[in-house]
């Protein structure tokens, strides 16, 4: 319940983050809502030397339109997420699942950016932005760099970041036809024990998948058959095809693989 | 580290260690004890009090998180004699049994009503997800915060 | 007009609701050190060494103690029927039996710095083969305590002259027979365990504690320092919750007079959730095998329920429970012939105790699983066959065939009101319509219709009722509300019997320097003892005011009547001269020793409430998912003092026992290690999952009181658990399942699906 001691320091800009973090070096971690570092550092899981915090890098907040896309700045918050009016026009998916995360104590103190970068497999807004084809912006000693959402997730808690870098913004096709998102939990606080999230993207339907792997990860195979004219229950069945679930607490991995069928079919039922 | 924060609107400075939790802040510095803590994972809500008028975990935000902002206690919204109308509705229809979750569950609720001013059975159970209480089967609670909110409960 | 019966809202609530209640972790305790033990890892080993020198030197460390340390005898298990030679040391000493077991206490001046150094305690272990399964406990060659040469703590069966005869079933058409896990959960109370222990200068002990029965803490703490009681004074402020799990004594909190002593200081200690979900106990832990016999017609002619009790590492409250299952074991059933056979086993897990319901819930759990077996068995509605065998409610008082009294009931009529309010042949309509069409959202009811026994245990309680010389009141128990609104529901007793304001009354209790006896709550009991007690001391007192009053009004003090509605007293009959209670208990006190009157009541026998429940869930037969839609319950605890504060006890009981149903449960890998051993992994039920209950009144008077109450804290949970397993498997019923065991996750009722497709 008490975090190992640490030190700490503020940032006041996205720059100052990023020179912070080249300060400290390896010791040094972001703290952004605290909402994934904190527990962790309770239970001593993590002990981290020094925190940055760019909790209050307000130009890092901000939901934009960027034409074709929606531009979401890393440190907006869950609940700013969720009731942005130009995310709920325009790519209802991306809203419509941060109030989902958590309970809405969580949802005030998380930001998008802090979800992603943690890349937790079983976290709800890495599938949504892994399924919209979105990107990722990064900020690093050497400046700005992109990555596909589709490069982002390398392994379990472990993304293309650097330990160096800042992710900035979080940007998202708008969307002209139907999503869905399928979390699957035993309380409505907890995470999802497999998630699907669907969207018809660029004439395409693309879907993603929660806690089906040690990262978020395509369900490519449904994704072909549709492409091939599969009906949706066809494309459904091979949904768990390539994933590699573990068995916990909440369920097996044959479970798992039977829930990532049921949901891809029920997601897509409601892509239309 | 100094910090400096408007508990109960009273402006209060303080050098703390960055470990520090809110709530441990709240409570030992400040002698605030109505918050309460419940679990050590962030999932009970029994911590919840409002930052910056929002509900939030102090168990999970870190005193010198909260340096400049506002934070609201259970000790900040009504007194015996004149309480709050969230706080009236919890004794109307005994929404409290042993107390423990109480300040959790009605700084909760405040800022649940925040949001949904008239909010349905589904809402009110939805937006109370975070808080764990093992004494009232929650039934009174969602009783009482519709109450307060002016809606009326189905059963 | 009486003021009981009426929904009074609570007295204390402004408190809680303003400045929050004082819990122990708020008492300010000037000077006090605190206390961080350092827990094994391990579910069983051999302790080789534990390394303090680095946490003995880290800053704000005051000291270190282990078992070598600690200079106090081992303590066998607190009840006599459990092998007493399967003792628990302070800290452990040489192996370690649980993971969460205290091996070592750390002192320090801050919090933090406790925790900080807990770290550097270093404990070798040698880990030995962990029980988990209590089923192999008996055969396992695995001992945990090898001196004692078995894992058994305890045979009821052979206590009790169990011997299963041959020709049990003779006569029956049917006989189902079922194995059921009465799955291990965890009490989960909001406020986990907290305690403080100052010595004062005169060598006496004041502690502070988190628990339901202070007196019996202090005995306990008396016991345990060669201290008369006198010398121990425990304080019991607020207590956010119990349900059983604060009456057990805990080696944490006991061992901190010893740490004061021992480093000439006031010490502190509250555990964290985690150490909580190890430590504090679990409920429950009972594998059931049942059979049930009966003609085809619907009678039950013979049942007989086996139990295997899971104690855990040291046995306590919890291996003994399986007394309460049998003393229940027949439920509200007439059957001929009833059997109860079982054991307990240590196994390499948290110790078992007390938690809501407390081996009743298991009674009704079993029984009512097998009525809805052999209903399906022999194809006749559950409710009909329940109506077939209830015991009737001109049979009252009944006695049971495992020795039973119930006082007073009519469970049919409790059926019929369920049924009634539910619109159970609507649902059951609905459902044949859902099954025709076949969609993934099937309808299960599920019914429980059952009795239990409160206020168990036999004794004495303390009421008492002052009357200050300012015609105020004070009134004191020996009970220990911690949630169940004692404060207002005594208070009520006393305005009802004195005419006094409840504003006017104050209400002590939980202070051993103040209320000299007393048994606490558990086991629904308070009411119908404390209650009664301070009942009798009302009047009592009435009737030497009344005195005083005579000689006040110059009348015969037969003549003078007290007008409870104005609280005045006046001579019968000329009701314009009176003498308000001021003026009565000034003159009290003035002349006399005021007016106080302490009683201890000692009931006759047990109470026992009983009712019936429904549960509408709706099962999504693609995932297993089930969601609970309605919640209907008759609860009939007698007469009713507060609606509003029995009706609470309802919804919290019935919450807990669709929990143990839906989601909760404690487990363990096989190794023995903890894997819901915090509030994000074990799931506890939140409001999301359920749905607001609906509730039929009820009360039948027991004639055991003047209070005409029985208990009402553990109905709900005793009546909900076994409605929704049923209601789950009802939903299922046409795809050819017959049971599925609890907690009734997605996935275990997703694999019920299959394999009875599989069969089919
Ligand atoms: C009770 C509870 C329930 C929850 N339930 C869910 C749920 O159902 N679904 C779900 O998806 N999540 C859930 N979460 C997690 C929640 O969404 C977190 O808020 C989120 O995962 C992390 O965001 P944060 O801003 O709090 O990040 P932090 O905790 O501050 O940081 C997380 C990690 O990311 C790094 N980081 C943060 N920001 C950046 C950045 N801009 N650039 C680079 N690195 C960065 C940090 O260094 C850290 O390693 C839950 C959390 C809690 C406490
Ligand atoms: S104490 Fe903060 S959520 Fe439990
Ligand atoms: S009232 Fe006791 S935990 Fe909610």
């Amino acid at each position: 319940m008490i975090p190992a001691a640490f030190d700490y320091v503020r940032a006041g800009s996205a720059d100052e983050a990023v020179s912070l973090l080249a300060q400290h070096g390896d010791d040094a971690k972001l703290l952004a809502g605290g909402h994934s570092l904190l527990p962790l550092m309770k239970l001593r899981l993590a002990t981290p030397g020094v925190l940055v915090d760019v909790g209050r890098v307000a130009e890092l907040s901000y939901v934009r339109d960027a034409g074709d896309e929606i531009a979401v700045g890393a440190l907006t918050r869950h609940r700013d997420v969720e009731v942005s009016d130009a995310l709920r026009a325009d790519c209802g998916i991306l809203s419509h699942v941060a109030g989902m995360v958590g309970d809405p104590q969580v949802r005030h103190r998380g930001t998008i950016g802090g979800s992603i970068a943690h890349g937790d497999p079983a976290s709800d807004l890495p599938a949504v932005v892994l399924a919209l084809g979105g990107t990722l912006v990064a900020q690093g000693p050497s400046g700005q760099r992109e990555i596909a959402a589709s490069d982002f997730f390398r392994g379990f808690l472990e993304t293309a970041l650097a330990p160096d870098e800042l992710l900035t913004e979080i940007r998202v096709p708008k969307l002209a036809g139907g999503w869905s998102y399928q979390k699957f939990n035993r309380r409505a606080q907890d995470w999802a024990i497999v998630g699907a999230a669907a969207a018809r993207v660029n004439g395409g339907t693309n879907v993603a998948l929660v806690n089906m792997a040690a990262t978020p990860v395509r369900a490519t195979s449904v994704e072909q058959a549709l492409a091939g004219g599969a009906s949706v229950a066809d494309a459904a069945a091979s949904a768990d095809e390539g994933t590699e679930p573990s068995a916990d607490l909440n369920a097996s991995a044959d479970y798992r693989r039977h829930l990532a069928r049921v949901l891809v079919r029920r997601a897509l039922d409601e892509v239309g | 580290m100094k910090v400096s924060i408007a508990v109960n609107g009273e402006q209060q400075q303080h050098d703390v260690e960055p470990r520090v939790l809110l709530v441990h802040h709240l409570r030992e510095t400040l002698g605030l004890t109505g918050t309460n803590v419940g679990c050590d994972t962030s999932s009970c809500g029994a911590c919840t009090v409002l930052l910056d008028g929002e509900s939030v975990k102090s168990c999970t935000v870190l005193a010198v998180q909260a340096d400049g902002r506002s934070v609201t206690t259970i000790e900040g919204i009504g007194s015996a004699a004149a309480m709050h109308p969230v706080q009236a509705a919890f004794q109307e229809h005994h929404g409290l049994q042993c107390g423990f979750c109480t300040p959790g569950m009605v700084m909760a609720a405040l800022s649940l009503l925040e949001e949904h001013p008239k909010p349905t059975e589904a809402e009110v159970r939805e937006g109370l997800e975070g808080n764990l209480c093992r004494c009232t089967g929650y039934h009174n609670i969602v009783a009482a915060v519709m109450a307060a909110g002016g809606s009326k409960a189905t059963a | 007009m009486s003021i009981l019966g009426n929904r009074v809202v609570r007295l204390e609530d402004p408190r809680f609701l303003t400045v929050g209640g004082t819990y122990v972790d708020d008492v300010p305790l000037d000077g006090a050190l605190f206390v961080t033990y350092v827990r094994s890892t391990m579910a069983h080993a051999v302790i080789s060494s534990i390394d303090t020198a680095e946490a003995r030197v880290a800053p704000g460390v005051v000291a270190i103690f282990t078992a070598a340390d600690v200079d106090l005898a081992p303590r066998p298990p607190a009840i006599p029927m459990l092998n007493m030679a399967m003792t628990r040391p302070w800290l452990s000493t040489d192996r370690v039996r649980f993971v969460g077991e205290p091996v070592a206490a750390v002192v320090s001046e801050t919090r933090a710095a406790g925790v900080d150094a807990a770290e550097l305690v270093f404990v070798d272990y040698e880990p030995l083969p962990a029980i988990v399964d209590p089923e192999s406990a008996e055969q396992s060659e695995v001992l945990l305590f090898p001196d004692v040469g078995t894992n058994i703590a305890m045979d009821i069966g052979a206590m009790m002259g169990f011997s299963p005869a041959p020709d049990f079933f003779d006569g029956c058409d049917v006989v189902v027979r079922q194995r059921i896990v009465n799955n291990r959960v965890a009490p989960c109370p909001m406020e986990v365990r907290a305690a403080a222990a100052v010595w004062g200068p005169d060598g006496r002990l004041t502690q502070w504690a988190s628990t339901q029965n202070p007196n019996a803490l202090r005995d306990s703490l008396a016991e345990a320092y060669g201290l008369e009681p006198s010398q121990v004074r425990v304080i019991a402020p607020d207590v956010g919750g119990g349900f059983g799990a604060k009456t057990g004594l805990s080696t944490e909190e006991h061992l901190l007079p010893w740490i004061a002593k021992r480093v000439d200081r006031p010490v502190r200690f509250v555990e964290t959730r985690t150490e909580s979900m190890l430590t504090m106990g679990h409920g429950r832990g009972q594998t059931q095998f049942v059979e049930l016999g009966g003609t085809r017609d619907g009678k039950v002619l013979a049942w007989r329920n086996v139990v295997l009790q899971d104690a855990g590492a040291y046995p306590g409250m919890g291996g003994f429970l399986s007394f309460m299952t049998r003393l229940m074991a027949s439920g509200v059933y007439v059957i001929p012939k009833v059997e109860f056979g079982g054991k307990t086993v240590v196994t390499n897990t948290t110790p078992t105790t007390a938690y809501r319901g407390a081996g009743r819930p298991e009674a009704a759990a079993a029984i009512e699983r097998a009525m809805d077996l052999f209903a399906v068995e022999i194809g006749m509605d559950p409710a009909e066959v329940r109506r077939a065998n209830l015991i009737q409610k001109d049979q009252f008082p009944y006695a049971t065939a495992m020795g039973a009294t119930y006082d007073s009931g009519d469970y049919e009529q409790a059926l019929d009101l369920l049924l009634d309010a539910a619109g159970y042949r609507a649902l059951r309509d609905e459902q044949a319509r859902r099954r025709a069409e076949g969609g993934t959202r099937q309808l299960g009811l599920g019914l429980a219709v059952y009795v239990e026994i409160t206020s168990p245990v036999p004794g004495p309680e303390f009421g008492g009722v002052e009357v200050t010389a300012d015609g105020k009141a004070v009134v004191r128990a020996g009970t220990f509300s911690h949630g169940q609104g004692h404060a207002t529901a005594f208070a009520m007793i006393v305005a009802d019997r004195l005419g006094i304001a409840l504003e006017d009354i104050e209400f002590v209790q939980g202070d051993t320097d103040l209320i000299p006896t007393g048994q606490g709550t558990m086991g629904s009991r308070s009411l119908q003892t404390a209650g009664v007690a301070v009942a009798q001391a009302s009047t009592q007192v009435a009737d030497k005011a009344r005195e005083v009053a005579a000689n006040l009004l110059e009348a015969a003090p037969d003549d003078v009547v007290l007008d409870t509605a104005s609280g005045n007293f006046h001579v019968a009959g000329s009701p314009t001269v009176t003498r308000s209670w001021s003026e009565v208990a000034a003159a009290a006190h003035a002349d006399g020793d005021g007016l106080r009157v302490d009683i201890d009541f000692t009931p006759e026998g047990a109470s026992f409430p009983f009712g019936a429940h429904l549960a509408v869930v709706e099962v999504d037969v693609e995932t297993g998912r089930v969601e609970l839609t309605r919640f209907v319950a008759v609860d009939d605890s007698g007469r009713i003092l507060n609606p509003l504060i029995t009706e609470g006890q309802r919804h919290g009981g019935i919450a807990q026992g669709v929990a143990q149903a839906l989601m909760e449960e404690v487990r363990y890998d096989e190794d023995g290690n903890p894997v819901t051993a915090n509030l994000a992994d074990y799931a506890m039920i939140s409001a999301a999952e359920l749905p607001s209950f609906e509730l039929v009144p009820m009360e039948t008077p027991t004639p055991l009181n003047e209070l005409g109450a029985k208990g009402i804290g553990e109905s709900g949970t005793i009546g909900a658990t076994p409605a929704v397993q049923n209601a789950v498997v009802d939903a299922l019923s046409h795809l050819g399942v017959r049971h599925v065991d609890m907690p009734l996750t997605a996935e275990r009722v997703w694999q019920a699906i299959q394999s009875a497709g599989e069969k089919a």
